[in-house]
Parts: C-alpha cells; sequence; structure tokens
C-alpha cells in the first residue's frame, strides 16, 4: 500500500471536505467531486485518507474512482483537453481529431504534455450533438472541430493566457 | 403480514410481500437456475446483483423478462419459468458469458466443481455463436490465493463475502464496462493487500477465478525422495468433512478412513494437529490462568481479555485493522504451527533425522495457513516448521490420485506420539471449541477441583456472536465468542472503546470455524452441511475417553522430556510468537 506522503495541509482539506458530507460513506462520490475541484485529481494516498474520514474500504473508493471518467488519478493539464466520442460525434470524425490532438502534442489519451499545458481525455456526450464533433478544452466548448484546426485551438492555449477564441 | 397471489408455470402460489419471484418459484419446487445469486441462510447474507440474467423469467404483460432473483413478486402476477424465450435468452446469456472465458476447461483448478461449466452443460451449449475480444488481465498469486481475473464472471460474490461478511475490504469491482474486474484497491497484487487470506472469496466463487495454491506437487515430490521422511498431521475440522468428496454424506466422520488414506500415501509418520491442540490449551490456558491471577491481584496493567490466536486469517486481521490491539492475544502459536515446531526438534531428535530432512506437511480446512507456514518467523534458517499446508480439497484430490478406494478403506489409528489426543482438540474445529476446550483446563487447573460436567452447552451454537459466563468457583468468568470477522470487528471495537465485558474471547475468521473453512469441500452455501460437520466435530469428542487437554499422557510426557513447563522459556521459544503492526 503507497506510504502516505501528503502535506498536512492537503490532509486538512481531504478532512474538511469529508466532515462537510458529514463523513458519511454513501457521499462518496461527493466528497470526490470536491476534492478533485480542490486538488485537481485524485491519488491513491487521497483516496486512502477519504476511505479513512468516511469509514469505507480503499477498494470500494478506488472502484468509483476508476468506474467514473470524471475522475482521475493522475494531474490534469493547465488546459484539460476532451474529446467528445459519443455517438454524434463520433461519426462526425471525433476520432480523426483525437488522433490529430496525439499527434500535435505527443501523448497518449489520459497523459499529460512534458510542460503540464495540456492533458488529453475522451468524454461520452457533451450533450452539443447538434456542434458535433465537440472538443472541450477547460470549460470552453469548440464545435464542428475537424483536424485542421486541431494545431490553431493548441495554438491559442500555448502563448500563457488564451485569447478568447471564436467557438462555434 | 401481507400475502400476495401469484402464478408459477400456471401453479398458484401464495408468498408474503416482498419474496422474489425465484424463492417463491423454489417454494413449490420449481428450479429456476441461477449463476451469480448465492444465499447463506445463517448469515443473513444474500447476494443478488441481478447480473447475469441467468434467473430471467417471462412475466405476463412485461415486455421484458425479469430476473427471478431481484424480482419481487407482486399480487395476480403470470410467471413462466421455462418457456422457448426464456430458455433461448438463458442459454444466449451464457452463450455470451462463455464468449469472455478462457476456454481451458480441461486443464482448469475448478474442472468439476465450476458452476459456470455445470450451467453451460445444463442448457447444452454446445457453440458459441459470438465472438470478440477476450479479457487479457494478469494473473495474481500470493501466498494462498491465486487470482486468475479471466475466468471472472463478475458475479460479486467474493465482494460480498470480504466486505459484508468479513468486513476485510480488499475486493471490489474497479473500472467500467469491459475493462471492469474484481480486484483490490488500486489493482495492487492481493499479497500487498490487507487480505486475511481467510478463503472465503475462494469456498464461494463459481468459477475459477479464484482458487488455493495448489501444493499437491511439491508434495509428491517430497513423498517420492528416499532421502526425506515425511510427517503429516490433520486438523480437526478436516474429518469431518473429508468424506463428502468422496460422496459420503455431511457430517460423516472419517478420522480413521483419512489417517488410512494417509498412510497409504505413503506418509512416514501419521499424525494429528489435534495433539497440538492440547498443547496449544496447556499454553493458553496457562496464559489465561496467569493473566486472571494478576488481573485478581489488582494489577492494572494486565491486558484482558485474551484473545484466542488459532486462526492464522484473524491473527492478519488485527495485524492490518487493530494493531493497537496486537498485544492483547495470546501469544501462542497455532496448533498447526507448535506441531511442526514440535516435530522438527523433540520428534525428529527422537527418531534421529536431520531437520532438512524431515518434511512436514499439514492437512488443513484452511487457505490462511498456507500462508501462516510462509510467514518467516516460523522457520529456522530459512527451514520452515510447516513445508507445504494442503487443503482439505488437496488432500481429497491426493487420494483420488492414488487410486485409493477411500469409501471402503479401514479404520486406522493415528501414530505416537503425535498423534494421541483428547477431545478437547478435537472440538477446535468448530466455532465456540477453542474456548471450550481452555475452559476445560482452566477449571481444573484454578480450582483444583474435577469439572462437574465436561460439556459446555452454553459456549456452543452457530450465532455469530456469543456470550456466556462460566462460573470458576464462584469466580464468574466472562466468555465471548465471535466467527466471521465482522462479527470479531464489533467485539473488536468494544474493547478500542474499553467497554468489552469478557475475560476471554475466542474468535475464528470464517463462518462456522474452521468447519467453513476456506480450505473444505465446497458447500455452495448450504448452512445444514456446516451444521453437520459441527454435530460430527462434537460426536468425535463424546467418544473420546480423555477431554481434557491436561490428562492426554502424550502432552505430559513432553513437557517431562523436553518442554519443561507451560510457558517455560523453552516453550517460549518453540511455542509462541509475536505480532506485527501491518497498517
Amino acid at each position: 500500500m503507497p506510504g502516505i506522503k501528503l502535506s498536512e495541509k492537503t490532509i486538512g482539506i481531504i478532512q474538511q471536505v469529508c466532515a462537510d458530507f458529514r463523513n458519511e460513506g454513501s457521499e462518496l462520490i461527493n466528497v470526490l467531486h470536491q476534492v478533485q475541484s480542490k486538488l485537481g485529481y485524485l491519488p491513491a494516498e487521497v483516496q486512502e485518507v477519504i476511505a479513512k474520514e468516511l469509514n469505507i474500504s480503499v477498494a470500494k473508493v478506488y472502484g468509483v474512482v476508476t468506474f467514473y471518467s470524471f475522475f482521475t488519478m493522475i494531474p490534469m493539464g493547465e488546459h484539460p483537453i476532451s474529446i467528445c466520442m459519443g455517438t454524434a460525434c463520433y461519426v462526425r470524425g471525433s476520432e480523426q481529431v483525437l488522433a490529430e490532438f496525439k499527434r500535435q502534442l505527443s501523448i497518449e489519451v489520459g497523459q499529460s504534455t512534458p510542460d503540464n499545458k495540456f492533458s488529453l481525455n475522451c468524454l461520452r456526450c457533451v450533450g452539443a450533438c447538434g456542434l458535433a464533433p465537440v472538443v472541450m478544452v477547460g470549460e470552453k466548448v469548440f464545435g464542428r472541430v475537424s483536424p485542421q484546426m486541431v494545431k490553431s485551438i493548441i495554438a491559442e492555449y500555448k502563448g500563457g493566457c488564451a485569447v478568447e477564441a471564436k467557438s462555434a | 403480514m401481507e400475502m400476495i397471489n401469484l402464478t408459477i408455470d400456471h401453479k398458484p402460489v401464495v408468498v408474503r410481500k416482498g419474496t422474489t419471484v425465484l424463492k417463491a418459484a423454489s417454494s413449490i419446487g420449481i428450479d429456476i437456475p441461477t449463476l451469480c445469486y448465492m444465499k447463506l441462510d445463517d448469515m443473513n447474507i444474500e447476494n443478488k446483483p441481478g447480473g447475469c440474467r441467468v434467473c430471467v423469467v417471462e412475466v405476463k404483460g412485461r415486455r421484458n423478462l425479469a430476473p427471478a432473483c431481484c424480482t419481487e413478486a407482486t399480487e395476480g402476477m403470470e410467471i413462466s419459468t421455462h418457456t422457448i424465450r426464456v430458455v433461448n435468452a438463458r442459454r444466449t446469456v451464457v452463450e455470451l458469458i462463455l464468449s469472455d472465458h478462457p476456454a481451458d476447461c480441461l486443464i482448469c483448478a475448478k474442472s468439476g466443481n465450476c458452476e459456470l461449466q455445470d450451467m453451460a452443460h445444463h442448457l447444452g451449449i454446445r457453440q458459441i455463436h459470438y465472438q470478440g475480444e477476450q479479457s487479457m488481465y494478469r494473473e495474481d498469486t500470493s501466498p494462498a490465493i491465486i487470482r486468475e481475473i479471466n475466468k471472472c464472471i463478475m458475479c460479486r460474490r467474493c465482494e460480498t463475502m470480504c466486505n459484508d461478511v468479513q468486513t476485510v475490504g480488499v475486493l471490489s469491482a474497479v473500472n467500467r464496462g469491459f475493462q471492469a474486474v474484481v480486484a483490490p484497491a488500486f489493482e495492487m497484487n492481493l499479497d500487498h493487500s490487507v487480505c486475511t487470506y481467510c478463503g472465503q472469496c475462494v469456498a464461494v466463487c463459481p468459477t475459477g477465478a479464484l482458487t488455493e495454491v495448489d501444493e499437491t506437487g511439491a508434495v509428491i515430490r517430497a513423498l517420492s525422495d528416499p532421502k526425506k521422511t515425511v510427517v503429516v498431521q490433520t486438523a480437526p475440522a478436516v474429518r469431518a468433512a473429508l468424506g463428502e468428496e468422496f460422496g459420503m454424506s455431511a457430517g460423516t466422520l472419517v478420522t480413521g478412513k483419512m489417517v488410512a488414506a494417509l498412510r497409504r500415501l505413503g506418509f512416514d509418520y501419521v499424525f494429528d494437529t489435534d495433539f497440538a491442540a492440547d498443547l496449544t490449551i496447556m499454553e493458553e490456558g496457562t496464559e489465561l490462568l496467569n493473566r486472571l491471577s494478576a488481573y485478581m491481584a489488582g494489577d492494572q496493567n494486565v491486558k484482558l481479555p485474551i484473545l484466542t490466536s488459532c486462526c492464522p486469517a484473524w491473527v492478519k486481521f488485527f495485524e492490518h485493522s487493530f494493531p493497537e490491539l496486537k498485544d492483547i492475544p495470546s501469544t501462542a502459536r497455532s496448533p498447526q504451527q507448535m506441531f511442526g515446531s514440535i516435530a522438527k526438534t523433540y520428534f525428529a531428535d527422537k527418531i534421529g533425522v536431520k531437520r532438512k530432512n524431515l518434511v512436514v506437511v499439514s492437512i488443513m480446512p484452511c487457505l490462511a495457513k498456507k500462508y501462516e507456514s510462509s510467514r518467516p518467523e516460523f522457520a529456522v534458517n530459512g527451514n520452515p516448521d510447516v513445508d507445504y499446508a494442503l487443503t482439505t480439497r488437496e488432500l481429497a484430490h491426493l487420494i483420488n490420485l492414488g487410486n485409493i478406494e477411500f469409501k471402503s478403506l479401514p479404520n486406522e489409528e493415528f501414530d505416537s506420539p503425535l498423534g494421541e489426543s483428547t477431545g478437547a482438540a478435537v472440538i477446535f474445529g468448530t466455532t465456540g471449541g477453542v474456548i471450550e476446550a481452555a475452559v476445560r483446563t482452566a477449571y481444573e487447573v484454578f480450582t483444583g477441583k474435577p469439572l462437574p460436567r465436561v460439556d459446555f452447552e452454553e459456549l456452543r451454537g452457530m450465532e455469530g456472536l456469543r456470550k456466556a459466563t462460566i462460573d470458576f468457583n464462584g469466580t464468574p468468568i466472562n466468555i465471548g465468542i465471535a466467527h466471521g470477522l465482522g462479527n470479531a470487528r464489533k467485539l473488536l471495537e468494544d474493547i478500542q472503546a474499553g467497554n468489552s465485558e469478557f475475560h476471554a474471547i475466542e474468535i475464528m475468521s470464517c463462518p462456522g470455524g474452521c468447519i467453513g473453512g476456506g480450505g473444505q469441500p465446497y458447500h455452495h452455501g448450504d448452512a445444514e452441511i456446516l451444521k453437520k460437520r459441527q454435530r460430527a466435530i462434537y460426536s468425535e469428542d463424546k467418544n473420546k475417553t480423555l477431554r481434557k487437554s491436561h490428562e492426554n499422557p502424550y502432552i505430559t510426557k513432553l513437557y517431562e522430556e523436553f518442554l519443561g513447563a507451560p510457558l517455560s522459556e523453552k516453550a517460549h521459544h518453540l511455542l509462541h510468537t509475536k505480532y506485527f503492526d501491518r497498517s
């Protein structure tokens, strides 16, 4: 089992989130949501603290973390890129878009670039099927994305702060 | 109580509200096949995830087929359990399961005992019409349990045992969809997890996904090595269950036939773990009396209650989950390890065989005993006190391999001196037995008077948590008993909180004690089988002339010739152990 090597402060944050949900095991998903939003990801050590606080097994926590694609055990990049693989996006070519992102960033799905600027993930339907294929960078939605647009999307975020790009 | 009227296969049936279609059908003798479903009556445990869909039935007026195991019977329901549509669906479901299942039945450890194989046979599956991706998950081998997850059908029974019954919490479903597997946290291997190796997951696994580490090959090699003297010991619970593997009814005692079979297999000495159980009582009982006397003399530091330490899964459980209590259990080694230790010193000297040429094999109802024998503190210069721990099932396999007609074997006696035992030792095999054996001896030593009665009915039974107060000639001794680690956890939490009323507690990891151990013949959830094994154990005790451990003349001789006295320095060295914080 990995040894706990979190800082006191981090442990305090996790404990506070758990306490906000009355340390109830049934609140696990809410706790994971909150902790991930505060820490950015849910590494093994964090899951162990959560399991202890909620008095449930670590295996159960890990089971939930790995079930929902929203939860991640690796730190996300500064600009997390998500490509929709829902049915509508898929039939309109999101796979080729994903391939282009992989090629441009030289990373696989679930990885981050070495400078930690970008990370790449797939998701299932953002509810904007009319804009298929859809790509999200952070909170921002890009619609009708073609492989040719990938380079310019990345470029928008490369230079430090993102310029307000035209979204569809 | 509201009653529900329905018909199943045109037969009317009346059941209580809340009854499932599966139970309603079985109440009128209609057998709906199931695969993931599991019900353990006496533990109040029902596993009905409705995951496999083998138990689907047709409900009139309902569009989809309904899983019988988790569909409640409702008023006026009309159920058909074996229409062509239902049977076709069942066949499709099983074919789909098989399409992602290794087809290595011929060499699978579970072949012949596999519920998936039985189901495929029952449904007459001769062709798998679906081809697709196959799971390719790594195999995980620990000292006791092998996980071959490609054979998992996600019935979740192991999870129910690990989480709900044992509260160990090692196993959980992880990942999603096709990638989903049952695994420990972070998909670590079992030997890195808090697994206690109780083996209850193996006991309920319908397929070959969870099996024991098979050591029969190593034992055969030792038996055929002319340089080795091979000694075998048999745990009390084995004799009450081994017969089941040869078609004998549950609860048939086969002590004499088991001894005969072991002799025919070529073991040089056939001994009994019961001898070591008597020895355990001498050590553990003395420890209990010492602690009690100190407590009564006003010593505030004395650790009470004393907890039994025979069960290796329980030992690993508290080392992981309650390390702050590690000074409370008795330091006495388990009978298996006491036997190994005495065999490789006292007995090896007696017969003039060097330690390295003496092989100790044990036959155990247990998987955790495999792990226990591999613990480094139970070895001398890398040579383990117990070389191989086989399960009851593995012994049955060896007997079959040796072409021994088990049922027609004569009854034979154990060899001397490590084969002699009392009735107190044999009851170690059931929940409540160890503490009853301890009480028989402790009472007589403490009061200096003979027991007015040997049978302590108040300590017996099958309830998960029991308590009794035994009058030690005016001194009331409060005794607690737990079997199943979930029940043990409750007693430990009381101790932690300082609320424990007990002086002594017996804990066994497996429901029923060793008779329900993870290495026993599969009982497939039938609690009646456990009760029959329990009755067999008590009848063996009743038939013994000597029923108190301190009356075993060979134990007395062992102390005179070798150990000195209980808790002597030599006894400490050879018969006691220490526990580790594994949290």
